[in-house]
């Protein structure tokens, strides 16, 4: 009923949906699995009409339609249930089901309340929530949030014509096991209304309540599986099923640490909600990467040690020193540099040039009462294109212009110019191209060769494997396993994928 | 690589757009009064200008912060006020003990100001409010000290910022261009002036690498109040007196230079040479009118769709998806 035919989305510098197909039959559950990075979310954001597909058709009950935005794909009969929940927290439950289409209950410019909430009622009747549709958003907990969304798209039902297509993306990850359990069974009532599409990171999840599933790597789609048709092993290993090659990580350069010199210790360090019980050591270095999937913790555990989260429990030492008070000041005082995985935001400052960037966490080495040593700064950030052959025309440049690659190694040499001897990396490699990914391995490489110790969090599993002496697995907040990485005596992700979900 | 070449020469295009409307200006005042373009007539627009200047430099710190102040009409009268009852004080001549209000009053702008950003940053009510709520204390607080009355200041070597001309020029232009330097340097060769760049182009990232956002926030304020009140000063040398009001309309007058000036009023963009072309546009037009003779009222209509004109101009409404 609903079909992707060869379906195909290109961004610069990535191939994001290669020549995608895709079916879903009426009132059928459809799983969709694939690392991060897969093409999961384009190929979801295809299919509710947020993106425009370079290539290929979609079509509704063999009719090639095109969609120019989530509108008119909701227009069509497809619905999206979001991650990160789309209601507005200050509206009512009724208002927020029936947002942008308020309308229907407008009589003479006035809305009838009335109306809409005994048709806000008739909504929550299909998910089984029984709440006063007046409620203010705000104050209902996150399962019967859910719920209110996915009545909302169930609003589609008496709007459109056809049959409905509604995709639940990660719609578990705030629920407990109860809920996900009560959730399971309402979705398979609903097929009677709608199909669904069901993304998670749960492969035991996908695997109990989809018909097929769908396996993506890479872009494509590699296998479709039927219900019960493989084990969750067996999708795990198409899921990454790839020979990691030893080169491209630059393996061969991977020195074993300094055991003895320990730079960062957590000790039992716990956040309510986000971590528990994370006790690690980093050492000079070392290549630590914090493995899981997202909203695991990892982000969490780094952002942590660079002081912008502070720990309700535990100890976190850096350098032999507790850390007491937890800001970003006081870290970079004690060498810690941080790479953020949204260089727009806390990475580089555009706008500002090459040099004023390198220099912004350092400006005290670089000034004398207040007034900078321009020159030198510009010295400084002479040296450091040159060494990272970063693309610039001169240390004046604009670092907005750059392109990402660049910005990136900008935003490392303003660590490593400060002396910076432990490294915190969020994804240093997200959304660059693979020359950029290799210099940023090569660096990572050069900077463990000089002792200094970092801690990653990589784009995929072969790049966390191929560029780590030790791995760290977490999982809902704790670390379930610690794997050693020797060159050549690596894990394969398949043994990491276990632990992660 | 069309789309880089656009965005660079849009990017210069605005980068310049300020002075290329002021030179236009002056021709166009010029074709129709030539007698506008005189030495007499630039230095008539020069003394208007500078206190106006003053003001406008230091709010375009805070601007650049990605903060906005309007307190400046509450501490220039406050300021200006305390200088006439100070120098009274002190003897009421410059030859006497009379200088050393010049110092305390910079000094109390500056505590205005460092009120300002405390009240900014630590009871967190966004900087408009804040600024807003204590320039109207600035004002009160004047009213309060003069009673409503006019405090003259008739010091002849005071008075001599107005009255000594040098090169054609008095000498309080060559003190607001010194300071403006001044301002230039704080800009460009000091770790506040490069904070306050980091702060307004993303404060998220400043924060992350490791600067204390709050400070230099209220550091700037502090800053600015500074600056208010070498402006309070030249007012007075000026006009002669100080009273409740003497503040009135810097407030329209130095947010409009700075942000026609080319300022961008997110933050990160611009600096105290936009902030003189921006006054310098403005007073040009104030007095251009009165020279080719349309009545004031249609000033203040233009200056506002100059205002609206610049914005549009400035912003890449692209990148911008909704405003508050």
């Amino acid at each position: 009923m609903y079909e992707l035919k060869a379906v195909d989305k290109k961004f610069p510098g990535v191939h994001a949906l290669k020549a995608i197909d895709f079916h879903i039959r009426r009132g059928e559950i459809v799983g969709l699995v694939g690392e991060n990075g897969a093409g999961k979310s384009t190929l979801m954001k295809v299919i509710y009409g947020a993106y425009q597909p370079d290539g290929g058709q979609i079509l509704i009950n063999g009719s090639s339609v095109r969609f120019a935005n989530p509108r008119q794909a909701m227009e069509k009969g497809i619905g999206m249930v979001f991650q990160e929940q789309s209601l507005i927290p200050n509206l009512t439950v009724m208002e927020n089901i029936f947002l942008g289409y308020e309308r229907q209950f407008v009589r003479f410019g006035v809305v009838d309340w009335k109306a809409m909430a005994s048709a806000a009622k008739a909504q929550l009747a299909k998910v089984k929530l029984d709440i006063d549709p007046a409620m203010v958003t705000s104050k209902l907990s996150f399962a019967q949030r859910q719920l209110v969304e996915l009545a909302k798209v169930l609003t589609l039902e008496e709007r459109v014509d056809g049959d409905l297509v509604i995709l639940l993306d990660e719609p578990t990850s705030v629920l407990s096991k109860e809920e996900v359990q009560m959730l399971f069974k309402l979705v398979r009532e609903l097929t009677t209304r709608a199909s669904f599409i069901f993304v998670s990171h749960r492969m035991d999840e996908v695997m109990a309540l989809s018909d097929r599933i769908y396996v993506m790597k890479d872009g494509e789609v590699v296998d479709v599986v039927e219900r019960g048709g493989a084990t969750a092993e067996a999708i795990q290993h198409k899921m990454v099923g790839r020979n990691v090659d030893k080169e491209y990580y630059r393996e061969h350069l991977q020195k074993p640490y300094d055991a003895t010199k320990v730079l960062i210790e957590m000790a039992g360090v716990g956040l309510p909600g986000r971590i528990q019980d994370i006790s690690l050591k980093l050492h000079a270095g070392e290549v630590l990467c914090l493995v899981g999937t997202e909203g695991s913790g990892r982000e969490a555990i780094l952002r942590t040690i660079y002081g912008m989260l502070t720990p309700a429990t535990g100890r976190l030492v850096i350098k032999g020193e507790d850390a007491n008070a937890f800001s970003p000041r006081q870290s970079v005082s004690h060498g810690v540099g941080y790479v953020p995985r949204e260089r727009k935001i806390e990475g580089i400052v555009a706008g500002m040039n090459v040099y004023e960037n390198m220099t912004l966490s350092q400006m005290k080495n670089h000034s004398s009462g207040g007034v900078l040593r321009v020159a030198e700064e510009r010295a400084l950030a002479r040296d450091w294109i040159r060494k990272l052959s970063i693309k610039a025309h001169s240390e004046f440049a604009d670092c907005g212009n750059l392109s990402g690659g660049n910005q990136q190694k900008v935003v490392l040499a303003k660590w490593r110019s400060a002396g910076s001897d432990i490294m915190l990396l969020d994804h240093p490699t997200r959304g660059l191209d693979i020359g950029a990914k290799e210099d940023v391995y090569d660096m990572i490489r050069a900077m463990s060769a000089a002792g200094v110790g970092i801690v990653l969090v990589a784009d995929t599993l072969e790049e966390a494997i191929g560029l780590s002496h030790t791995i760290i697995v977490v999982k809902d907040g704790r670390i379930q396993k610690q794997f050693t990485c020797e060159p050549g005596a690596k894990p394969t992700p398949f043994d990491l994928l276990h632990y992660m979900i | 690589m069309s789309d880089v070449t656009r965005r660079i020469s849009r990017e210069t295009l605005i980068k310049w757009a300020p002075l290329l409307v002021l030179l236009a200006l002056v021709i166009f005042f010029t074709a129709l009064n030539p007698t506008f373009f005189s030495l007499r007539n630039f230095a008539r627009i020069a003394i208007a200008a500078s206190p106006a200047l003053m003001v406008a430099v230091g709010v375009t710190f805070i601007i650049v912060m990605g903060s906005i102040d309007l307190s400046m009409e509450g501490t220039v009268s406050l300021t200006a006020v305390s200088f006439a009852f100070i120098f009274a004080q002190l003897g009421g001549s410059l030859g006497g003990l009379g200088w050393v209000a010049i110092p305390l009053v910079l000094v109390l702008g500056g505590l205005i100001g460092l009120l300002n950003g405390l009240v900014h940053v630590k009871l967190k009510i966004p900087s408009f409010m804040a600024s807003l709520a204590m320039g109207f204390v600035g004002t009160g607080a004047a009213i309060l000290l003069t009673g409503g009355d006019i405090v003259k200041v008739g010091d002849p070597a005071f008075r001599g910022l107005l009255t000594v001309r040098w090169l054609g020029f008095p000498l309080m232009v060559y003190v607001a261009a010194f300071f403006l330097l001044v301002g230039w340097f704080i800009q460009t060769h000091t770790t506040l002036g490069r904070n306050f760049y980091a702060v307004g182009g993303g404060e998220d990232l400043a924060h992350a690498s490791g600067l204390n956002v709050t400070r230099v926030r209220v550091t700037g304020f502090a800053l600015a109040g500074v600056f208010y009140a070498i402006a309070a000063i030249l007012v007075v040398a000026r006009i002669g007196q100080a009273e409740s009001v003497t503040g009135a309309n810097f407030m329209f007058v130095s947010i409009t230079s700075v942000v026609v000036g080319g300022v961008a009023l997110w933050g990160g963009i611009g600096g105290v040479w936009n902030a003189l072309v921006g006054v310098l546009i403005v007073n040009v037009i104030d007095n251009g009118m009165v020279v080719i003779g349309l009545p004031d009222f249609l000033q203040a209509g233009v200056l506002g769709l100059l205002v609206i004109l610049a914005v549009v101009l400035s912003t890449d409404r692209k990148m911008v998806s909704f405003v508050k």
